[in-house]
C-alpha cells in the first residue's frame, strides 16, 4: 500500500504527520506491506498512491499548493482512477470549488469535492466531539479545531458528521465525503484519536475487510480516547 | 509626576503580590501602572538605551546572556529576568529599576511591533520562528510580516538577527541597519518554502536561496561554528559556556553580536556570560532522593527537537511530560512534530497530565517507556544516579514547585 504525502513543505502545520504514521502502522500491524511518499511541491505527485494525505496550513500556503496541485494535475487523475484521498483543515477546504483566500477574496479550490468554503466571524478554536454518518460505522469523532471557515455543503457530498460540540461546518455538521474523498475539520494527527476513521480509510484502498487489530495494539490509543471523549463535555 | 504615581502604586501592589505568595509580582505591578498611566511604558523607556529580545525560543536566556555580557559596562541594567514580556511586565521591569540607563527586556513575538513603537529601542534581537502554541499565537508568516512592517518604521534601531533562519531574515531585512549572525537553524519544518513568493526554498548547507525572487541568506558577520564564535574580522574563539547545547551556543553568539553594538569587548562580554549557569530555573540540578534530576523546559517541537540534543546520553534516563493548560497550548499535535526514534533503547519515562497524549506519539516511533504519575514516582522508577526531565511549561513549573524553586 503506498501513502502519499502531498506538500509537507506547504501543509503541514499540526503534526499532520500523525496521519501518516498511523495508517502506516495500523496496516503494518496487519501485515499490509506500506510505503511513504512525501512529495513537496516542487516535485510531481505520483499517480500510483492508494491513500493521498493533504494537511492544515496557514493562509498563503494554501492559496500557493492549491495553485500548484492544480498545474500538476496529478491528485486529479488519483483520485479519478478511485484513490482515496483524507484532508484536514486548510486540506479540506482546498478540495472544494472555493475558499477564502489569503486577504478573505475567494479563490477557486480543486474541485474534488462538492463544497464550498468562506471566511466566518470567528476563529472556532477548541476540542470538538461529532457522530459519524451512520452510513459509515465509524465511532464518534474527538479532536482539535482551529480555523476561522466556513463550509457549505452542496448536494453530491453527505456530511461526515454531526457535531455535539465545536464548530465544524459551522450548520451544525461536520465534514463531509463522496466517493474515497474525505475532509474533516479535524486538524493535524486526527487519526489518533479515531482509529475508526484510519481503519475505513484503509479498508477503502485495500477493497476488502481488515482483520481486527490484537488487543494490546490499540490499548493505548483507546486509553488516549476514552480520556479525550471524558474531558470534552456534550454542549 | 503621573508616570511617578502609577510606578509607585504598581511597585506597591508587586511587593503585595510577593508577600502573599501569588506570583513573583513582575506583572501585576506593571498591569495597574498601566491601568492609572496608559502611556507608562513609554514613559519609562524615554532617555533609556533599550534592547528587545524576540522569537520562538530562546527569548529568556539571550535576554540573560545579554545582560550578563552588558554587566561589563558597570551600570544598572533592568530586565524582565522572569520571563513577564508583555507590556505590563515589560513595564514593570522598567519601573523597578527607575535609575538603570539600559534595558534589556525579553518580549512577546506577537506584540513586538506595538512594543517597538513605545520603547523606541536602540537595538532589536530577532532569534528563530517557528510554530508554537497555535491555538492561541498568530501563524508564523503573518507574524514574519508583522515584524517586517514594525521594522520598517523604525529607522534608527539596529537589529541583530539570525541569517539561517529564512523568516527571520525577510522579517529583518526590511530593517535600515542589520548585523547578520549565523547562528544556526535545526528546525526547519518552517521554512521550506520562499516567506517573500513561496517557492520552494534551495537549501545547501547554511546556505538557502530562492530560485524565483533571488530571496537568499544574506552575508553574515558573527558566525557559529562548532562550539566556537568567529568575530566580523574572522578571529575564532571557543565560547566554553556554562549553560548547554547547540540553541544556547547559538543565543550566546547573538548576545555577543549585541554586546558589540553598546561597545563591549568580545573577551569581556564572553567572560561575563560563562557564568551563567541558570535561566529562571531551566538547566538547573537537583537533589532529588540521591538522584541528581535536570530539568530542560521546552514548549514547542523546535524546542524538544533542540532539547532532546542537549540531554545527557543514554544510560542516563529521560522524563518527558506534558500539559496542555492555557499557558501551554490547549492542543497537543505539536507532540507529532517531534521525532523521538532517537530516545529508542534507553529507559524513557512519561508524565504530565497529557501523558496517554504522549504515550501514543511515542509508540507510533517505536520507543519503549513507563507512565508515571509523578517527579517521585519517576525518581523511583529510574533507580539511577541522573535523571534528565524535559517538560513544557506548566508541567515544568510543577515540577519545580515540588523539587523547590532554587535557582
Amino acid at each position: 500500500m503506498r501513502l502519499v504525502w502531498i506538500y509537507p513543505d506547504l501543509l503541514s502545520t499540526y503534526g499532520d504527520r500523525g496521519n501518516v504514521l498511523v495508517l502506516e502502522r495500523r496496516a503494518r500491524l496487519r501485515g499490509l506491506p506500506v510505503d511513504v511518499v512525501e512529495v513537496n511541491s516542487d516535485q510531481r505527485v505520483p499517480l500510483d498512491g492508494d491513500i493521498y494525505l493533504m494537511g492544515g496550513g496557514e493562509d498563503l500556503p494554501q492559496v500557493l499548493a492549491t495553485r500548484r496541485l492544480q498545474a500538476d494535475g496529478g491528485l486529479h487523475e488519483a483520485v479519478r482512477r478511485g484513490a482515496v484521498l483524507f484532508a484536514v483543515c486548510a486540506g479540506y477546504q482546498m478540495l472544494g470549488t472555493q475558499f477564502g483566500g489569503a486577504d478573505g477574496h475567494p479563490l477557486p479550490g480543486l474541485d474534488l469535492l462538492d463544497i464550498s468554503s468562506s471566511r466566518g466571524e470567528r476563529r472556532g478554536v477548541g476540542e470538538i466531539l461529532a457522530d459519524v454518518d451512520p452510513a459509515l460505522s465509524v465511532p464518534r469523532l474527538t479532536g482539535f479545531e482551529n480555523h476561522q471557515g466556513v463550509t457549505r455543503l452542496g448536494r453530491n457530498v453527505r456530511p461526515l458528521a454531526r457535531t455535539l460540540t465545536g464548530v465544524g461546518n459551522g450548520d451544525g455538521t461536520e465534514g463531509a465525503y463522496s466517493g474515497r474523498v474525505l475532509g474533516t475539520y479535524l486538524h493535524g494527527p486526527a487519526l489518533v484519536r479515531n482509529p475508526g476513521l484510519a481503519d475505513l480509510l484503509l479498508t477503502w484502498a485495500a477493497g476488502q475487510e481488515l482483520p481486527p487489530l490484537p488487543p494490546q495494539a490499540e490499548e493505548l490509543a483507546l486509553r488516549l480516547r476514552d480520556e479525550r471523549l471524558s474531558a470534552v463535555s456534550v454542549s | 509626576m503621573r508616570a511617578r504615581l502609577a510606578t509607585t502604586v504598581g511597585g506597591a501592589a508587586a511587593t503585595v503580590s510577593r508577600l502573599a505568595g501569588k506570583g513573583d509580582g513582575s506583572v501585576i505591578g506593571g498591569i495597574i501602572g498601566l491601568r492609572l498611566e496608559p502611556d507608562l511604558l513609554s514613559l519609562l523607556a524615554a532617555g533609556r538605551q533599550v534592547v528587545l529580545v524576540t522569537g520562538t525560543n530562546g527569548k529568556t536566556t539571550t535576554t540573560r546572556l545579554i545582560t550578563a555580557a552588558l554587566s561589563a559596562l558597570g551600570q544598572p541594567i533592568a530586565s524582565n529576568v522572569y520571563g513577564a514580556n508583555m507590556e505590563a511586565g515589560l513595564t514593570s521591569a522598567l519601573s523597578r529599576a527607575p535609575g538603570a540607563p539600559l534595558a534589556v527586556l525579553e518580549t512577546d513575538e506577537k506584540y513586538i511591533p506595538a512594543m517597538i513603537k513605545a520603547t523606541q529601542p536602540k537595538v532589536v534581537v530577532l532569534l528563530n520562528l517557528s510554530r508554537d502554541q497555535m491555538d492561541r499565537a498568530a501563524e508564523i508568516w503573518m507574524l514574519a510580516r508583522r515584524w517586517r512592517e514594525a521594522l520598517a518604521a523604525i529607522p534608527g534601531c539596529r537589529v541583530v538577527a539570525n541569517a539561517d533562519d529564512p523568516l527571520v531574515a525577510w522579517a529583518a531585512s526590511a530593517a535600515s541597519a542589520v548585523t547578520w549572525v549565523a547562528a544556526g537553524q535545526r528546525w526547519r519544518e518552517d521554512s521550506w518554502c520562499c516567506p517573500n513568493c513561496g517557492a520552494h526554498l534551495l537549501r545547501d548547507g547554511d546556505e538557502w536561496s530562492c530560485r524565483e525572487c533571488g530571496n537568499r541568506r544574506p552575508p553574515v558577520s558573527w558566525v557559529l561554528s562548532d562550539g566556537h564564535v568567529l568575530d566580523p574580522s574572522g578571529r575564532a574563539q571557543p565560547l566554553d559556556l556554562a549553560l548547554p547545547g547547540r540553541a544556547n551556543a547559538s543565543n550566546a553568539v547573538i548576545a555577543l553580536a549585541v554586546a558589540e553594538a553598546f561597545g563591549v569587548s568580545l573577551p569581556s562580554a564572553l567572560s561575563q556570560m560563562r557564568g551563567v549557569t541558570s535561566v529562571a530555573g531551566r538547566y538547573t540540578q537537583v537533589q532529588r532522593r540521591g538522584t541528581e534530576v535536570r530539568l530542560l523546559l521546552a514548549k514547542n517541537p523546535a524546542g524538544w527537537l533542540e532539547a532532546l540534543d542537549v540531554m545527557v546520553p543514554a544510560p542516563v534516563p529521560v522524563l518527558l511530560a506534558v500539559n496542555a493548560q492555557t499557558p501551554d497550548g490547549r492542543d497537543t499535535s505539536w507532540l507529532w512534530d517531534v521525532d523521538y526514534r532517537r530516545l529508542r533503547g534507553r529507559p524513557v519515562l512519561v508524565g504530565g497530565e497529557r501523558k496517554m497524549d504522549l504515550a501514543v506519539r511515542l509508540e507510533a516511533d517505536d520507543v519503549a517507556f513507563q507512565l508515571v504519575d509523578s517527579i517521585d514516582h519517576a525518581v523511583d522508577l529510574a533507580r539511577s544516579p541522573r535523571l534528565e526531565v524535559l517538560a513544557n511549561y506548566t508541567a515544568f513549573q510543577q515540577y519545580r514547585a515540588v523539587l523547590g524553586r532554587t535557582e
